[in-house]
């Protein structure tokens, strides 16, 4: 690891201060799990490290207007075993659960988590499919984007210079609706998914589909939501064959990268079948009302 | 750049002055001279080299000792009451729960900081936690069996 100043600021205007004096010299450190990694592999170097864990009032997690607002330097060990997140969003608690392992979860940060930017993270595909948002901080002021829009390529978020991201909002899942998150792991139970699918899944009476979000993850550069698959499922009856043929969409919108949980190919046709099991998974799990 | 740290080991304060590169397990073994905490894959994954801090179970080769600063760190050598060895200890002794050993100090800090949170775990729990900690030799039957018979002593001690 090449050496670099390190910075434990004490509030987020010291944070603002340090960043607009550093600009892109300057990394802003939480949990630590990926930054240091990255720099013991001289993936990024550096000078300045701004660690963030003396910063109070960001590892709240409340109840907000429309769900729950998690604050960014809560550990994702502390979301999976939060009973309000379990209570009012559990298929968040549920893909916060799916990360690496207990140790990892007890360090790693949900706002760390998220500007990584990797896009075989096991929660983005949930938070998108419930619409979630994210709070990025300046000196400037507060900026709300949906988290679907943060993620612009690999590792490459819409974080910009000066900003910190200091909050995670998630709507609860809409009365009456099933959710799901499916993760392919044939390898170990701490690997990043080879394929990974999360949907939301409204039912009328008559088993008609209302609505649908379908967000898959480790098959491209970001998180993908399969938006034809979700329009040709949504106003039809919840069938094996429409969903079926639904789903048959989702290989012309993935591009899997290929590595050692398989080639692009094999990817591509799991992302199909991982798609069509998290559409089903998500329909046994309505609960109706 | 070098930075004045403090770190409270098992209970001793030392005061080091450490590059900020420093990786907390270095900093144990090399600065402070306690090697019991080993390092295996260097990226977070096998739990070789997992300390308590505050109390929390964490990869030390991963976190950066300027990070601990100020913070209370319980390694391998901070279990032991003198020549009498911790129940989690004693019951790895007992069950056979290493061959090798260099997983062992990771596994057993693994195991106190799952009994200080939750004393009597099933064995769910216990293998759902320890997940992150590899062996190589047992085929962690022995180890799980190591922490389940550790429950016993551990809760007696408490008493």
């Amino acid at each position: 690891m090449i050496d670099f100043q390190y910075h434990t600021p004490n509030t987020l205007e010291e944070v603002f201060d340090l960043l607009n004096t550093y600009g892109e010299d300057a990394r802003v450190m939480a949990g630590g799990t990926a930054l240091v990694i990255q720099m013991k592999q001289r993936l990024l170097q550096p000078e300045h490290v701004i660690n963030l864990r003396k910063i109070a009032g960001l590892s709240g997690i409340n109840k907000s207007e429309d769900g729950i607002q998690i604050g960014s330097l809560c550990t994702q060990r502390a979301v999976e075993t939060d009973p309000l997140v379990s209570e009012i969003v559990p298929l968040v608690a549920n893909a916060y659960g799916r990360i690496a392992t207990p140790r990892i979860r007890h360090m790693a940060t949900v706002g760390g988590g998220l500007v990584h930017g990797d896009p075989s993270q096991d929660p983005p595909p949930s938070l998108i499919a419930l619409g979630a948002r994210v709070i990025l901080t300046s000196d400037s002021g507060e900026r709300e984007l949906m988290l679907e829009d943060f993620y612009l390529d690999y590792y490459e978020t819409d974080v910009r210079e000066g900003e910190v991201l200091t909050a995670l909002i998630v709507p609860a899942a809409p009365i009456g609706s099933g959710t799901a998150y499916l993760k392919f792991l044939p390898r170990t139970a701490d690997d990043y998914a080879t394929v990974s699918a999360a949907a939301v899944v409204c039912r009328a009476s008559d088993n008609m589909c209302e609505d649908l979000k379908l967000v898959l993850g480790s098959v491209g550069v970001t998180p993908i939501r399969a938006v034809e698959a979700e329009q040709r499922l949504i106003g039809k009856s919840l069938t094996d064959e429409n969903i079926r043929a639904a789903v048959a969409t989702v290989k012309a919108v993935v591009d899997p990268l290929e590595d050692y949980r398989g080639s692009a190919d094999y990817k591509r046709d799991m992302a199909e079948v991982f798609a069509r099991r998290a559409i089903e998974r998500a329909v046994e799990n309505i609960v109706d009302i | 750049m070098n930075e004045i740290i403090h770190l409270k080991v098992n209970g001793t304060e030392h005061e080091l002055e450490v590059p900020a590169r420093r990786l907390l397990v270095d900093c144990l073994r090399y600065d402070i001279g306690l090697t019991g905490t080993k390092e295996g894959c260097s990226v977070g994954v096998c739990g070789a080299c997992t300390v308590l801090i505050d109390g929390e179970m964490a990869a030390s080769c991963i976190t950066l000792a300027v990070a601990a600063d100020g913070l209370d760190i319980t390694t391998i050598e901070g279990l032991a009451n003198g020549k009498e060895l911790h129940p989690i200890q004693q019951s790895f002794i007992d069950h056979g729960g290493f061959q090798c050993g260099i997983c062992t100090p990771g596994q057993i800090m693994a195991a106190k900081a799952l009994l200080d949170v939750n004393p009597d775990p099933t064995e769910d729990e216990v293998k759902e936690w320890m997940m992150g900690n590899l062996c190589r030799c047992t085929g962690y039957y022995k180890i799980l069996e190591s922490v389940m018979e550790a429950v016993k002593p551990t809760q007696d001690v408490n008493k």
